[in-house]
């Protein structure tokens, strides 16, 4: 009773010529053009939501519906694709909550137009990729950045990032589960703030 | 799990929660280096459980990757040496340049934006066919990415091995980039194998042009059919190899390993190439044996009961390893 419904009443993807994309073209579709727009996205939903804890949950709602939708019907633009998504979700929830602040309706409608702006995103990545990396391992604790580096940089095995730091090979492990974690977040979302950390 | 439906709101920190389990998968699966067949399928596992699970792994699979970036720091280039004037080296062992004239717009290891990635794991093999009708072939344990800009015409090697059989099209060169390396089919038929260290460009047919470039300059050579390029990140030989020895190294286009008079200890090698289950020769004496023969890449058990038959030798098999010895 939600979701699909609300998704056919606006914004609907148009159907591109051709069959629906195979499953590691979706994947890669989905890297390539929807997680560049996770900065905006975010930055959308946690205007328009209340509980700023919930945000995560959300933005990963709507990536959820959008890979299922794109799947069968994969659209041609894929921001306005991406943003009708989020908004008939936080319509959706909107609606459950039974509470609509007016901030909320007002920013929905202003939204029309914003996701209609072609992504800045994407060249940006562009542009320069390893100043990117670079910045965002400057966010990461530290420890947690030697470990990163280490391993990214010199290629050090676990065993051997362990032994150059004095931890254990499980202490490496944690270090670099949570250096990747943080790193899809900066890299992705831009800013950490809105992110829960590790 | 296509409902989004959270009936009384979120579950909060699931996303969270579904992101550090992903990033727990990755670096075992990437970092670890002993990811099994067991590993494997239970992340299948994992995977298909729901499409969130899927994409926070894609997510930050992708964050990861874009880490790689972070190698190009190891060992720092400097920028000058792209506005210098470029050295030309000439002579030992290189063929004469005769062909030269094409355009380089990107940096050898630029990360385009829409590229497509192609990944095959220990074992795997696997064929592209390119809009251009020029097919790739991936070997084992490889990792190639073609560019989804302009005509598609550019991709790079990080990893493994692949076999190129590219139509010619003068107006768009079809270019392999390998670390700092580059080579430029001019209507070729050839074969890339990446290593840790070097790059080995072995050529089979047509004209193709082989080009390095690191902080002192750039080198180039200009392969003919039979020529091997090994090249470091310093340094490049070419040697002509006769054409019977290069159809058998690629026996693996047809899944075959073809050994002719290889050691003992090279066959292991090729075989661990393929097999998470590694042969390990523990006895030198054993290791200059020399053999003889076609044998299917991941049939391990053919290749030990071949050599005990012939050489008399003991073989234990573990989990994770078979031993060989006298």
């Amino acid at each position: 009773m939600t979701g699909t419904a609300d998704n056919n009443r606006e914004g609907k993807p148009q159907r591109m010529p051709g069959a629906a994309m195979t499953e590691p073209e979706l994947d890669a579709w989905f890297v390539r053009e929807v997680l560049p727009l996770e900065a905006s996205l975010m930055q959308f939903l946690s205007r328009n939501w209340q509980d700023k804890s919930e945000v995560e949950d959300f933005c990963q709602d709507v990536y959820v519906k959008v890979y299922e939708t794109a799947r069968n019907d994969p659209p041609k633009s894929v921001r306005p694709f991406v943003f009708a998504i989020a908004r008939n979700l936080l319509i959706d929830r909107v609606r459950r909550a039974q509470i609509v602040p007016i901030e909320t309706a007002v920013d929905l409608e202003a939204m029309n137009i914003a996701a209609e702006e072609p992504g800045a995103e994407r060249s940006a990545i562009a542009r320069d990729e390893l100043r990117n990396v670079q910045t965002a391992l400057d966010h990461l604790p530290r420890r947690c950045r030697e470990a990163v580096m280490l391993r990214k940089v010199e290629g050090l095995s676990l065993r051997e990032i362990a032994a150059r730091m004095g931890i254990s090979q499980n202490t490496v492990h944690a270090h670099l589960v949570e250096g990747s974690a943080l790193l899809a977040d900066i890299l992705y979302g831009q800013k950490g703030e809105t992110r829960r950390k590790a | 799990m296509t409902d989004l439906r959270h009936p009384n709101g979120n579950e909060v920190g699931k996303a969270a929660e579904i992101r550090n389990r992903a990033a727990m998968w990755i670096v075992k699966r990437r970092d670890h280096g002993n990811w099994s067949e067991a590993d494997q399928a239970e992340l299948d596992l994992w995977l298909a459980e729901s499409v969130a699970h899927k994409l926070a792994y894609l997510r930050v699979e992708a964050a990861w990757q874009r880490a790689d970036r972070l190698g190009a720091l190891r060992r720092p280039r400097s920028l000058r040496t792209r506005f210098a004037p470029y050295l030309k080296f000439g002579g030992a062992g290189l063929a004469a340049a005769t062909v030269v004239g094409v355009i380089y717009f990107a940096l050898p290891t630029q990360n385009q934006p829409t590229e497509k990635r192609y990944v095959t794991g220990v074992g795997g093999r696997e064929t592209l066919t390119l809009r251009d009708g020029s097919r790739v072939e991936l070997n084992t344990n490889t990792i190639l990415r073609i560019a989804g800009t302009g005509v598609g015409r550019t991709v790079w090697l990080d990893k493994g091995e692949a076999y190129f059989q590219i139509v010619h099209n003068e107006a768009h060169p079809f270019v392999v980039h390998s670390g700092n390396h580059w080579v430029t089919d001019l209507g070729t038929k050839f074969v890339v194998r990446r290593n840790e260290q070097t790059i080995r460009v072995a050529l089979l047919e047509g004209k193709a042009r082989f080009d390095m470039e690191d902080s002192h300059g750039s080198q180039e050579a200009v392969l003919n059919p039979g020529d091997v390029v090994v090249a470091t990140a310093e340094a490049l030989s070419v040697a002509e190899h006769p054409r019977e020895a290069l159809k058998n190294e690629l026996g693996w286009r047809r899944g075959l390993l073809i050994f002719k008079h290889a050691t003992l200890a090279e066959a292991a090698a090729e075989y661990n190439r393929y097999n998470l289950k590694k042969i390990v020769i523990a006895d030198p004496r054993v290791a200059g044996l020399n053999i003889n023969g076609s044998l299917p890449v991941n049939d391990l058990s053919a290749f030990t009961r071949s050599i005990r038959r012939f050489f008399d030798l003991h073989i234990e098999e573990g989990p994770d390893e078979i031993v060989i010895k006298r």
